[in-house]
């Protein structure tokens, strides 16, 4: 049996494509699938510690299993009114590297732009994702998928309606 | 009915007895409108610059933009909190170029002036080629902003130096900081974080918005569809309240509502455990407040606006949000969490965790609030031929609803009282 030990840097960056094209054509359940049952979705706000806790920090997005679960839901309803028409995007992932990895949990580091386009207005995420990866029978599963921002605030962003 | 928007009419027009409340759109899009803002409001009024509880040691610095200007807000090595204009008497340039930190002296790195945490002189490179009285009258060190004040450990400045005292300023918004401040018994904090966006309107879209409970049901709906998804994040609770009018401009609107407050409203989704603390949590505000207070503080929400661009808003968690137009259609924005500094670990979490499902650019929430203005922005693109916004909404009521908009007439009335803005052009 395949272990996370037999794990190449070319499988996780074949994954982290695939999660890309998933949030950019918008197969937002899909993208659901890919997270472990205790998955967990992090942003964190751009003046505190790139590994800080948000149980003892203000993060921009802070999501356990449940909460993920419930902004796909969101986000496929009209009512998401930030969403409505929703943004064309596209995440652009490079310098995906493994960094360490544990008996049965890959950390993995990429590099991120993301451009969200909306009313004739093109804004632009730059950041990592600093992601825990496992190995399933179904194939790679996140754990934590962290995205840390390389930007003072979100500006000009207003928001982050989307996934990064 | 509605006047003509003319160069004559007042960009603020009512009329109590036909009960209409209009407001130019002129007011959102002008840029002279945003010059006389800067001059008749953002110069004039009190402004907030930050919270006690971010100067917690001597040394403590944080930096800060306030109406266009950058400040340097520090606890010197007395334990005195200042604001300095963060720049060299020299030549200019920012003495300090870090958001927060702790230092016993700022040091330009131009020419290496180097001045204490009180702003004082302390060396420059040189020296002996300047006379010895060169900074007798002080005129070397780092100019102050003419007046700081704090009330309940929200500090404030004044760039305009003969202004009212801050307490009268705050008229009757200081009731209201009180209900907030007295939810710790040690002192409230800024957790650490900062969201900070821009949204691309005008600023007083914000104002409006931030005290606004007529388009939660609609803006928010999938907030509420959120709450009833989670099994337990609602209580038994009707949303129900009042607007008030607090004078000088600021207002409030406060009210109950189904969501859990980690002082102190439980929530099924809390459990046993967090039932047995949030009782503890109120049983010792009846204690020092007695019953009818404690349930006040406890049970109450607040949207509290002070005027021109402070809201602190005590509903699911605590945010203090202030914002400044960069121009007629964009603002800047900065978040924070403010939280009783003594609260549990497991009440800190469940606060964090409120304030992202409701708040800020990644909340289930905000995002739809600054869509709506955005588009309202969009919408004043047609200000020729459709001039006028509506707040009447309760004008006819002698006790308004919390989603009524006595709270908006109040600020657009000081707003029209301070810019004597017109209508047209």
């Amino acid at each position: 049996m395949r272990t996370i030990a037999d794990v190449t840097r070319d499988e996780v960056e074949d994954f982290l494509f695939l999660e890309a094209e998933l949030l950019d054509e918008w197969r937002l359940k899909e993208w659901l699938a890919l997270f472990t049952a205790d998955g967990c979705y992090y942003v964190p706000a751009t003046d505190v510690a790139p590994n800080a806790s948000p149980d003892t920090s203000l993060f921009y997005v802070a999501d356990d299993r449940f909460r993920i679960e419930q902004r796909v839901e969101r986000l496929l309803k009209r009512t998401a009114h930030a969403e409505f028409p929703r943004s064309k995007t596209r995440h652009l992932v490079s310098n995906v590297r493994i960094r360490s990895r544990t008996t049965d949990e890959l950390d993995v580091g990429a590099a991120v732009i993301t451009h969200r386009t909306k009313m004739g207005l093109t804004e632009t995420y730059i950041g990592s994702y600093r992601n825990r990866l496992v190995l399933t029978s179904e194939g790679l599963r996140i754990r934590e998928k962290r995205c840390v921002l390389d930007m003072d605030g979100l500006k000009p962003n207003g928001r982050i309606s989307i996934i990064l | 009915m509605t006047p003509a928007a003319t160069a004559e009419q007042a960009a603020v027009w009512h009329d109590a007895e036909k009960q209409r409340f209009k407001v130019a759109r002129r007011s959102f899009v002008s840029p002279q409108i945003l010059r006389d803002e800067y001059r008749t409001i953002f110069d004039q009024c009190w402004l907030y610059l930050g919270h006690e509880s971010e100067l917690l040691k001597n040394g403590d610095f944080v930096t800060r933009v306030v109406a266009k200007r950058t400040l340097l807000f520090t606890r010197d090595a007395q334990g005195k909190v200042n604001a300095f204009f963060n720049a060299c008497p020299h030549r200019g340039a920012q003495v300090c170029r870090e958001r927060k930190g702790n230092a016993k002296s700022f040091q330009c790195f131009y020419h290496g002036w180097v001045f204490g945490s009180d702003g004082a002189l302390k060396s420059q490179p040189a020296s002996d080629c300047y006379p010895e009285d060169f900074n007798a009258d002080g005129s070397a060190n780092l100019v102050a902003v003419p007046c700081l004040d704090s009330y309940r450990g929200f500090w404030f400045v004044s760039f305009k130096r003969d202004i009212e005292s801050l307490a009268d300023y705050l008229a009757g918004a200081k009731e209201w900081i009180d209900v907030v401040a007295d939810q710790s018994e040690a002192m409230m904090t800024i957790v650490g974080g900062t969201q900070e966006y821009q949204i691309r309107a005008n600023w007083k879209l914000l104002t409006e918005n931030s005290i606004d409970g007529y388009h939660a049901i609609n803006t928010h709906a999938t907030y509420v569809d959120y709450l009833k998804n989670s099994n337990g994040s609602m209580s038994p609770v009707p949303f129900e309240g009042t607007g008030y009018d607090l004078g000088n401009g600021h207002a409030v609107i406060e009210y109950r509502a189904p969501w859990g407050r980690p002082v102190a409203q439980w929530i099924p989704l809390w459990g046993e455990d967090g039932k047995v603390e949030l009782a503890k949590v109120k049983a010792r505000l009846v204690e020092r407040f007695g019953e009818a207070r404690a349930e006040r503080i406890a049970s109450g929400n607040r949207n509290l606006f002070i005027f021109p661009n402070l809201v602190i808003n005590d509903i699911m968690a605590i945010t203090v949000r202030t914002y400044f137009p960069t121009a007629p259609d964009a603002m800047q924005v900065s978040g924070w969490a403010l939280a009783p500094q003594e609260e549990s670990a497991w009440a800190r979490k469940y606060r964090l965790s409120n304030f992202l499902e409701f708040l800020g650019p990644g909340g289930f929430a905000t995002p739809d609030d600054v869509e709506a203005l955005e588009q309202c922005q969009r919408g004043f693109e047609n200000l020729l031929e459709a001039p006028w916004s509506d707040i009447s909404k309760g004008m006819k009521k002698e006790k308004v609803n919390y989603d009524d908009e006595l709270q908006m007439r109040a600020f657009w009335t000081e707003w029209q009282r301070r810019t004597n803005a017109r209508a047209g052009i």
